[in-house]
């Protein structure tokens, strides 16, 4: 990594779009046939500053994957820009896949194989040797209360939660500077999230990490997270410090909590979605 | 340096990942393995019963044996060749893993090398222990056979067989329920094209036009001319030449129509793991 690229941003969204579906809109055509398109990123801007961790919670379809998925190279944007470390994601993507690791929501792996094959896997297309890369998931697995007996055995046969957590391990052992967390903690007991969220702030601080962290856990992302953005349809309506995001919902009396802040922005379609279960 | 070494161990990541993902589904593998070799078997015996249900004397059974042994043979060969090359985007999107190879920091290529030479490896063990176990049942004059002129037609259709594989391997990118459905008729129409159980001037003229691109043609014929009539490569230049031709666009082509469908699926998001 140079020093030029050190001192540049983690991540810098600008008026970044994304939008699915739509299709050719062809004369010969019937209407129905076009399917409409959905703004699922709605011009966003966001500039996350090195060693943050930052949060940005929404409810289930208000853009959050698809904006860690553009972040992650997966998806080309429609317009704006993504930017990290400099590095644009769509034109400098074979850059930009070295400085990031991502954990999704579903822990995603070659189920019939053990944790350590999968591992050694990841290590193998980053360029790593079997053996560093042994010892390196040997200790990141250890870490996360799995022990080298249990790395050995097949995926298929570990909890969710414990499965969650080698996927965690698999971002870590990557040694990324920029680390997307797409809700890495749903499904997870209650011992298990401790243990990742504990992780999670042990890599900023000894690995000079920084964290993009999408949740709709409120709890976590205000404890966990520097900055916090809050998600609604495809824009970030809110985004700042806690205090200010709590600030920014309230009509000159800040909102008790990042919940109450989330209602009160969102609050609307929460209200709409309420009075169509009551009817 | 052809290969550098990063690139090298992504290309030997997916192999190894692979072989071992193969071996944790044994069940699966006994599974194909019986039926490959039943399906071998049934076809080559019709060589043998051909004289019982025609009712007239064959000019040469064992001829007709060797014929179909090489075509079931070679098919067994080249078809597990071009699905497994075609399987891999499918096989990753099955097991969730599609976005996270996506991420890796690794040209498209060193994937697809990747992929391919396990394909490669496996369906010639395949082929092998499928040859290995077939030959127990019949009686083979092999006198006079020119193995060479098989084994360069075997390997130079290999590459072929991968390109078309690749290219297949777009389908169920790009369309993440109905792609592998369309390997499949990909796969069909091959058989029926390349000459497998018969010679190709029996079938429709448009079917026959269509033969001229299929590799598995022109290894077939290979094959044939040196195990039956034993004729070395030097008098096959008429077969090769269009084999390697085929062959030396397929991969290039393939890796470059593969590129376009990755751009296509992340421009539609089309790499979720449930499309």
């Amino acid at each position: 990594m140079t020093d030029e690229t050190h001192r540049e941003v983690p991540l810098m969204l600008k008026n970044l779009t994304k939008r699915f579906g739509g299709g050719l809109s062809l004369p010969f055509l019937k209407k129905r046939s076009v399917p409409e398109a959905t703004l699922a990123v709605d011009g966003v801007d966001l500039t996350i500053e090195r060693g943050q961790i930052y949060g940005i919670v929404g409810s289930n379809g208000c853009g959050k994957s698809t904006l860690v998925r553009i972040v992650a190279t997966l998806l080309l944007p429609d317009g704006g820009e993504a930017k990290v470390f400099g590095r644009d994601v769509v034109h400098e993507a074979h850059l930009v896949k070295r400085l990031i690791s991502r954990v999704s929501v579903e822990p995603s792996f070659f189920k019939k194989l053990s944790p350590m094959e999968n591992l050694i896997f990841t290590a193998q297309t980053y360029g790593m040797r079997r053996s560093a890369a042994t010892a390196k998931i040997l200790e990141i697995l250890d870490r996360l209360s799995i022990d080298g007996k249990r790395a050995r055995r097949p995926l298929e046969q570990m909890s969710r939660g414990m499965q969650q957590k080698v996927a965690i391990a698999r971002a870590f052992m990557t040694s990324p500077i920029l680390l997307l967390l797409d809700e890495p903690t749903t499904g997870l007991d209650p011992g298990s999230k401790i243990d990742v969220q504990r992780f999670v702030n042990e890599v900023r601080d000894t690995h000079d990490a920084t964290v993009l962290l999408m949740s709709h856990d409120m709890d976590e992302t205000a404890s966990l997270c520097d900055s916090v953005a809050i998600m609604s349809e495809g824009k970030l309506v809110a985004k700042g410090s806690l205090a200010s995001v709590l600030d920014q919902a309230g009509n000159g009396r800040p909102a008790p909590n990042l919940e109450t802040a989330f209602l009160r922005l969102t609050g609307h379609q929460i209200a709409d979605e309420e009075r169509v279960e009551q009817r | 340096m052809l290969l550098s070494t990063t690139s090298a161990l992504g290309v030997w990541a997916f192999v190894e990942r692979n072989f071992r993902a193969a071996r944790r589904y044994w069940g699966w593998e006994i599974a194909w393995l019986t039926y490959s070799v039943v399906n071998v078997l049934a076809v080559t015996y019709i060589a043998p019963g051909a004289r019982e249900l025609t009712g007239t004397p064959l000019a040469d059974v064992g001829l007709l044996t060797i014929y179909l042994l090489i075509g079931t043979l070679v098919w067994a060969f080249l078809h597990e060749v071009f699905d497994m090359t075609a399987f891999m985007v499918s096989w990753e999107r099955w097991e969730g893993t599609i976005e996270y190879t996506f991420m890796a920091p690794i040209r498209l290529a060193t994937m697809l090398f990747g992929s391919s030479i396990f394909s490669v490896v496996y369906a010639g063990i395949r082929a092998l222990v499928v040859l290995g176990l077939a030959s127990l049942f019949f009686d083979l004059d092999l006198t006079g056979a020119n193995f060479v002129t098989a084994a360069i037609f075997l390997a130079v259709g290999s590459i072929g067989f991968l390109g078309f594989g690749i290219v297949a391997a777009t389908l169920p990118l790009m369309y993440v329920e109905r792609g592998p459905q369309m390997t499949i008729i990909v796969s069909a129409t091959l058989l029926l094209v390349s000459g497998i159980y018969y010679p190709i001037s029996v079938l429709p003229g448009w079917l026959q036009a269509i033969s001229w691109i299929s590799p598995a043609r022109y290894v077939l014929e290979g094959i044939r001319a040196g195990i039956l009539d034993g004729l070395p490569v030097t008098e096959l230049w008429g077969t090769l030449g269009p084999l390697a031709l085929i062959s030396a666009a397929a991969v290039p082509l393939g890796v470059w129509i593969f590129s376009l469908a990755a751009k296509y699926a992340k421009k539609t998001g089309r790499l979720k793991r449930s499309g």
